[in-house]
């Protein structure tokens, strides 16, 4: 049986992703701030076939709270299997050029709030050996763009410290995972009209469990992401600076 | 999928704005103007749009809450497909009460429309399976409704068309069954008389029984069709079940209606034949047999941009050879020609909602290439026919009968008024109760 930890397990990818884990029958714990969500989540969760749900309320930002979580989580299931973090928002890019202050906090909920987490649970990983630790991260964080660097910024700093902690972690047994979805159509992304390239949470959840399942480093979800982020990522700057992206 | 905010016949067309629903213990949101909810947009013509208002998308409310696995008892939230109930309790030996053609419809949409399938003679409405559900109001009030719990609220909701307020969640009673295969048996028939002798004969040991008509034919040929009668299959654990097989889909909406005269007949015919002998026996799976439409996703852009209309109308056991013959004839000779018609005897089990469409009869399903006034003169003659047998057409797939008739067809329609939420309307509800 599979034991499932997810950090922001409420948004629209973290759940998705709960049920194919709860269909295989796995152990989960959620993890998110609203617990009236947690509750339904792990209700909805139980039915479709999950061993056993535990969750737990967190806000990210609040670091001194993470070793305690973290800690209830292993006296719970024992061992983890995917610890998924899933976490974050969408921050408007206008309103962070605005703001010092808003635009450290979205950092901190889109990138530091990652590392604090992954940085106090990696010693238990090394611990037990084995294990997968699956980050979220985005293709915005390939290459800061003008419409939305903020976001892209702090998803950079997850994928770099990602890939370090990859290195790491493969001498000990531990998978780090790095997901990179594209659009998605979930409720943080209701505002945009959407096109061809916009996935459904359902179709990059199948993604992340088999990237998960097959022991991958980096992923693009859907994949076509990965040819367009080359594409993007080799415009010259001389050329990147006269476009909008 | 289709698009949010269209309805499954795509005509008529709606302006509306869209409010996604997720938190069933939210209180409904503030609009301006009036709400309806919308699930997956299966509703054929407009009982499903607001032109003008505001949707509440509620099938993103799309959670279980719990499954007794031994009592089949099941709640789950609104917004959740049949298709998601069928996949979560069919491996587990349970399956739906009843389910319309098609599994991509919410349980509120199911509860809304008091959905009836090929086992209405044995099983009745959808309605009849729902133990209870909650109701939520614009005025923030609950209700659990059930027979016994607000009966009055419980039969104004089921087959409500979504009028009576918000449903957030329903508890259905599942029925036993040993795993995914039926039993079928086909026939052809030569008119609707051999129907009729066919339908008396099966329905008392077959739970499911429908046939297809071709609507094309005239003379000789007027009302062949084929009838199919089956029943949930032994288990037969030697078979594997299907893997799920990859959906096509229609990718694009044909510039013209790809159904036009010359294609019915062929297919009708084609269809009529497709089965050399009069009679076959078949063990198959359940999904082809209920939902053989759902394997084409979006099957209803092959109707072209101005989209199509359903009419299923039934009319009373006393005239219903008559009647259904005028009206396949009345068909016949108009040319519209409908590619997918079906024909099937209600049983005498009494609907539990007050606007509830399914009554003791013979019920035909048609669909209609939208060619405009012509196709609408068409249905306003089959109005006639059905009117004048003291009949009546199914709301949750029209989008143009006439308010007179509406209000003969649902004589209960102005006590049920009295339930309507003072927020919530729809397009249908304005063209009929005006």
């Amino acid at each position: 049986m599979q034991k499932v930890v997810i950090i922001g397990a409420t948004s629209a990818i973290a759940e998705s992703t709960a049920r194919l884990y709860a269909a295989r029958g796995a152990q989960l714990f959620l993890v998110a701030r609203n617990v009236m969500r947690l509750k339904d989540m792990a209700e909805d969760l139980r039915v479709r076939g999950a061993a056993d749900v535990f969750h737990a309320p967190l806000d990210v930002n609040d670091v001194q709270d993470h070793a305690h979580l973290l800690e209830q989580i292993w006296t719970s299931l024992g061992h983890v299997d995917v610890l998924l973090v899933a976490h974050g928002t969408l921050p408007d890019q206008a309103q962070c050029e605005a703001s010092v202050e808003l635009a450290l906090k979205e950092f901190a909920t889109n990138g530091t709030s990652t590392i604090a987490l992954v940085t106090a649970v990696v010693p238990r990983f090394e611990a037990q050996q084995k294990g997968v630790i699956a980050v979220i991260s985005s293709v915005a964080g390939d290459r800061g763009r003008q419409s939305n660097y903020l976001y892209g910024s702090a998803k950079a700093a997850i994928t770099a410290f990602s890939s370090g902690l990859r290195q790491r972690l493969a001498k000990v047994g531990v998978n780090v995972l790095t997901i990179k979805p594209g659009f998605v159509d979930t409720p943080m992304t209701r505002g945009f009209k959407k096109g061809a390239l916009w996935a459904k949470p359902d179709t990059v959840a199948k993604g992340i469990v088999r990237a998960a399942d097959r022991g991958r480093s980096v992923v693009y979800l859907p994949g076509f992401w990965l040819l367009i982020m080359l594409i993007i990522r080799h415009i010259p700057e001389f050329v990147f600076k006269r476009i909008k992206l | 999928m289709s698009k949010i905010g269209e309805s499954w016949g795509r005509y008529p067309n709606a302006n509306q704005t869209v409010v996604v629903l997720t938190n069933r213990h939210a209180d409904l949101p503030a609009a301006t103007g009036s709400v309806l909810p919308y699930g997956n947009g299966r509703s054929y013509g407009d009982s499903c749009l607001n032109d003008g208002g505001t949707l509440l998308h509620a099938r993103p409310m799309d959670r279980f809450i719990r499954f007794d696995t031994q009592t089949g008892v099941l709640e789950c939230e609104a917004g959740v497909l049949f298709s998601e109930i069928l996949d979560l309790v069919v491996p587990q030996g349970w399956f739906l009460p009843v389910t319309p053609g098609t599994k991509f419809v919410t349980v509120g949409g199911a509860i809304a429309n008091d959905v009836h399938g090929k086992n209405h003679h044995k099983a009745g409405t959808f309605g009849q399976h729902v133990l209870e559900f909650e109701l939520l109001r614009s005025d923030g009030s609950r209700r659990i409704c059930s027979p016994q719990q607000h009966p009055e609220w419980f039969a104004a909701t089921i087959g409500g068309l979504g009028l009576t307020g918000l449903v957030t969640r329903a508890t259905i009673q599942l029925r036993r069954v040993a795993g995914p295969w039926m039993s079928a048996e086909v026939y052809r028939f030569h008119n609707l008389r051999e129907f009729f002798q066919l339908s008396q004969a099966s329905d008392r040991d077959y739970e499911y029984t429908v046939a297809w008509i071709d609507c094309a034919s005239q003379g000789k040929a007027l009302g062949r069709g084929i009838f199919t009668r089956a029943n949930h299959a032994p288990a037969h654990p030697d078979r594997r079940p299907h893997a799920p097989s990859r959906r096509v889909r229609v990718p694009v909406t044909s510039p013209v209606s790809l159904i036009n005269p010359l294609s019915l007949r062929a297919f009708n015919t084609l269809y009529y034949h497709r089965q050399r002998e009069s009679v076959s026996h078949l063990t198959m799976h359940f999904e082809p047999h209920f939902y053989p439409l759902d394997g084409i996703g979006d099957w209803n852009r092959i109707y072209g941009p101005r989209g199509f209309m359903q009419y299923q109308c039934v009319v009373p056991p006393s005239v219903s050879l008559d009647c259904m013959e005028t009206l396949v004839k009345t068909i016949a000779a108009s040319g519209e020609g409908s590619f997918l018609a079906v024909l099937k005897q209600f049983g005498d089990i009494t609907s539990p909602g007050m606007l509830s469409f399914p009554r003791p009869g013979t019920t035909l399903a048609l669909d209609f290439p939208n060619r405009g006034p012509g196709t609408l003169a068409l249905l306003d003659r089959l109005d006639d026919i059905v009117g004048a047998a003291g009949g009546a057409v199914y709301p949750a797939k029209d989008a143009r009968m006439p308010a007179r008739y509406f209000k003969q067809y649902f004589p209960a329609w102005e006590s049920f008024s009295h339930y309507i939420d003072p927020k919530f309307s729809s397009s249908l509800w304005r063209r009929v109760s005006e």
